[in-house]
């Protein structure tokens, strides 16, 4: 029994072994090692530059906007979405009804098309037909141009990405919510907690550290990937106001063909993924779990 | 003193718990004594009725408002604070105002750190006859079962509430600690002082440990009175078969003209007014050996201390407690008889007897 | 807080949520002068809904599109699921050398991004000339180590007698694969197919990179076809395309809801 049993875990695994290596491994090593060399697609064979390409980096204009930009993005979406996931996961929880029909309504942004969903925040924010600034022309205020403006765009596409993904980390903190032991509360109102502030601090608030955790993370690594906003509404424009991490990546790859030197940025992007989630498998073996 | 009313779990129930009285809501699974305490509590409010605490009528009031303690059955300790601080939880929220509370800044505000030397003080009080002393920089996942219970008792007392109520305390316990922890809890009952309501579906825990035992079943106060007054004047047949381990033997019995109860036809020597079909009811230890029934033993339990019988007698079993050494095998008669048999009418209720020249049982 | 402030904060924030789609909607149905008025009514004037959609219908290839989100889609499920559950059983399961080393390369997967062998699988595509085609789309994603890695915390949580008890029923290995794990691996994988179809119908990076022309094109690609090609012009039309290409999942959604928020749910909390 123990051979058949090695046997059949050998034949179970080996498909997606298989699959692993050719689709995920190899590849992965590969935009490792080109990386480092001046790979461009039809010039054959790539010469291995060290890291010519990672101090072009640091001297490109270019690449050093879409890394700030996407810096700005990230600190923008990823708190904005995670308080505002938990506020209105607390406002729908502590709701006497309509909880099913909220959910569903917040969590739409979730299951729609992206790229459908930007064209319609074009038509939106649109600075002469669109409605938002429809609205202010009525208030007597001129809007901006909101995506095409270099001021505004950053703001605009973040925006439309807090719109993404709060419904997202809304339904993981009400998971978070629904975990937490129904006792614990009334001990709390016994030992007299009476106002919702002191019940969130001393109930909900610790009690959600993993997941609140985990939110921030995800959050995080989502908002870091941004890029079908970008590549639908604004190209990376105007002048580079709204190039991002993985929009240069792509450009740098695919329209201009320099794939070592995207390879480079996509290392980057990489260390940048592994680093959050080094944040989190730290902090979470020291504070969020308790005992 | 409290009291309180009904609501749909709940029917009709009226309950007064005298300053410092320990009262026992014993009843099966599901006959709303937890429901009724919540509502004491304030976790939930009834539909109809009262709660009144001293001489306030606090129905509405929030739970933290009442002054009430509770233990819960899975003690509900905070996971994130030590066991210190989950002590001293209900002394913050009630010492220390909204500002004083505050993350960081709380402790800048004035009087606030003559207020937590004084919790502090207060929670090491506790603690010690808890033996708890040493445990106070852990955090509830470091604990034992009974360690916790300890904690959560401490949280409970710790600002001598002038109601105490505990929910099934001891069930999630070990057997052993079980016993030793009974005790401990009327002793702390006695230093607080409180008026005390303990939920327990364990009628041994009733009778042993409260100055009176509120027997419920199906949302209904069956019986309220001294543990020796449920057990020996049961005033409802439930009350009787639930009160008492083994079980009270119940037997169908007829009342004849005479108004004596007769059992299998016999006489037993007990009259009641009322005519017709009535239940008799017999605790195992009144039976004894020798007597005008016969019954064909069909089993023994051997407890050290006694022995049980069950016994066949016509168509119903009886479990009779006699002593070890009177062990019959199984499937011998044997004759039995009793005395302080009890007799209840069809609809459960007891029946009271008349006092007739004494009778041979 | 009142629960009437409460009722009130959440239908005013869920409002601004909604603006896109009913704009989106009210913009489909307007005729292209009215919509250059600017104008906030939200009620068009005159219906344009027959002309707006019949322009995409007639420009764009809206079912080709639609067919192949969903032949995309399905195909990667199937294969993911093909490869994920028994390797998420072995893993749980069975004891056999080299199995934590497996799990160590699975856990060490889920830290790369899919965007980090985009680029050589591309070139090797290219190489094999299997660009633009459904296997293009379809293999790169077969493999998902975040499905492995559910299936084995799913199976984990099997009790071992199930398993101990069809061994000693005589079944085989591969039997006990097929009657037993695979009937009670349904909530999982219900779970994860939500996750996973979300995911790949909203995928534009990658049929971005290896599709070109509008044969293979994904509802997403579409989108953003028209969208370029139409130069901003005809809004009418755009919005119609947007709400025809959004509609499938959102309607799923809407029938499905309590699954599709939960399968996003456990999946979340479990990864």
């Amino acid at each position: 029994m123990r051979k058949g049993e090695s046997l059949a875990g050998w034949l179970l695994t080996l498909p997606a072994a298989i699959a692993f290596l050719l689709l995920l491994l190899l590849p992965t090593l590969a935009a490792v090692t080109l990386a480092f060399t001046d790979y461009e697609l039809g010039e054959w064979p790539p010469h291995w530059i060290g890291l010519e390409n990672f101090t072009e980096m640091w001297t490109d204009r270019g690449f050093l906007t879409s890394f700030r930009n996407t810096v700005v993005y990230v600190a923008i979406v990823a708190p904005v979405s995670v308080l505002g996931g938990l506020g209105l996961a607390l406002l729908i929880e502590s709701a006497a009804r309509g909880r099913a029909f909220f959910r569903a309504v917040f969590f739409l942004p979730v299951v729609s098309l992206t790229v459908a969903m930007a064209a319609a925040w074009q038509y939106l924010l649109h600075p002469t037909i669109g409605p938002v600034n429809a609205v202010l022309r009525s208030l007597g205020i001129a809007g901006p141009a909101w995506l095409s403006s270099s001021d505004t765009v950053l703001l605009s596409l973040a925006f439309i990405g807090v719109w993404e993904a709060v419904g997202f980390n809304m339904v993981l903190f009400m998971a978070g919510l629904t975990a937490i032991p129904k006792e614990l509360r009334e001990a709390a109102a016994v030992d007299g907690a009476q106002t919702a502030w002191d019940r969130f601090r001393l109930v909900t608030w610790p009690l959600l550290g993993p997941t609140t955790l985990f939110v921030v993370t995800i959050s995080l690594i989502r908002s870091v990937r941004v890029f079908d906003t970008v590549a639908v509404l604004t190209r990376g424009g105007p002048n580079k106001a709204s190039e991002v991490l993985l929009y240069t990546m792509y450009t740098e790859g695919f329209t201009y063909l320099r794939l070592g030197y995207s390879a480079a940025i996509t290392l980057v992007f990489l260390v940048i993924v592994l680093g959050l989630m080094l944040l989190q498998t730290r902090v979470l073996d020291r504070r969020v779990h308790y005992g | 003193m409290k009291s309180f009313g009904p609501t749909p779990v709940l029917r009709d129930v009226t309950l007064e718990v005298a300053p410092g009285e320990f009262v026992a809501l014993v009843g099966p699974s599901g006959c709303g004594k937890t429901t009724l305490m919540r509502i004491v509590a304030g976790i939930e409010t009834p539909d109809a009725g009262q709660v009144r605490i001293g001489e306030r009528d606090v129905t509405r009031a929030h739970p933290g408002a009442r002054d009430v303690a509770m233990v819960f059955q899975s003690y509900a300790l905070y996971p994130h604070l030590t066991v210190a601080q989950n002590i001293a939880v209900p002394l913050l929220m009630r010492r220390l105002s909204l500002a004083q509370r505050l993350p960081l800044l709380g402790g800048l505000m004035p009087g606030s750190r003559a207020a937590r030397r004084i919790m502090a003080e207060d929670v090491a009080r506790i603690a010690a006859p808890l033996g708890l002393s040493h445990l106070l920089d852990r955090r509830p996942g470091q604990l034992s079962g009974g360690q916790r219970q300890r904690v959560a008792l401490a949280r409970a007392v710790v600002r001598k509430p002038s109601v105490f109520l505990l929910d099934e305390p001891l069930s999630n316990l070990d057997a052993a600690l079980r016993v030793a922890t009974r005790r401990e809890i009327v002793d702390i009952h006695r230093r607080t002082g409180a008026a005390t309501l303990y939920v327990t579906h364990d009628q041994t825990e009733a009778l042993t440990m409260a100055d009176r035992v509120a027997v419920m079943q199906g949302g209904q106060l069956l019986q309220l009175g001294t543990p020796s007054e449920v057990y020996e004047n049961p005033a409802d047949l439930r009350v009787a078969t639930f009160i008492g381990s083994p079980k009270m033997n119940v037997l169908s019995a007829e009342l004849g003209e005479d108004g004596e109860v007769r059992l299998q036809g016999i006489g037993t020597g007990l009259h009641s007014a009322t005519r017709g079909p009535v239940s008799l009811g017999v605790r195992p230890e009144h039976w004894h050996l020798g007597g005008p029934w016969q019954a064909q033993v069909v089993e023994v339990e051997y407890l050290g201390e006694a022995a049980l019988l069950h016994a066949r007698l016509g168509d119903e079993t009886v479990v009779v407690r006699a002593a070890p050494s009177s062990t019959a095998p199984a499937g011998s008669l044997v004759p039995l008889g009793f005395q302080g048999g009890l007799i209840f009418a069809a609809d459960g209720r007891r029946l009271p007897l008349h006092e007739v020249a004494h009778a041979q049982g | 807080m009142g629960s009437a402030i409460r009722l009130g904060m959440l239908s005013a924030l869920g409002l601004f949520v909604l603006l896109p789609y009913i704009w989106m909607l009210s913009a489909s149905l307007k005729p292209t002068d009215e919509i250059f008025r600017a104008s906030l009514t939200l009620i068009p004037e005159t219906f344009a809904a027959a002309e707006n959609f019949g322009r995409v219908f007639a420009r764009v290839p809206v079912l080709d599109y639609l067919v192949n989100g969903v032949i995309v889609c399905a195909g990667i499920l199937v294969f993911q699921l093909l490869f994920a559950v028994p390797a998420g059983y072995a893993l749980a399961k069975l004891r056999f050398a080299g199995r934590e080393f497996v799990f160590g390369a699975v856990m060490l997967g889920l830290l790369v991004p899919p965007h980090v062998p985009a680029l050589p699988l591309y070139a090797g595509l290219s190489a094999v000339g299997w660009l633009n085609s459904f296997g293009a789309l379809i293999v790169p994603s077969t493999i998902s180590v975040f499905a492995i890695f559910l299936f084995r915390q799913f199976f984990k949580s099997l009790p071992d007698e199930l398993i101990h008890a069809a061994r000693i029923d005589g079944m085989s290995e591969l039997s006990i694969v097929w009657r037993v794990i695979l009937p009670n691996a349904w909530p999982a994988a219900t779970a994860f197919a939500i996750f996973s179809v979300v995911a790949h119908w909203n995928d534009l990076f990658w049929p971005l990179i290896v599709v070109t022309g509008h044969e293979r094109a994904t509802p997403a690609l579409g989108v953003l076809y028209f969208r370029t090609e139409e130069a901003g012009d005809d809004f009418g039309a755009l919005m119609a395309a947007c709400t025809i290409m959004t509609a499938p999942l959102i309607l799923a959604f809407l029938v499905a809801q309590r699954r599709f928020v939960e399968g996003i749910a456990t999946t979340g909390l479990k990864g």
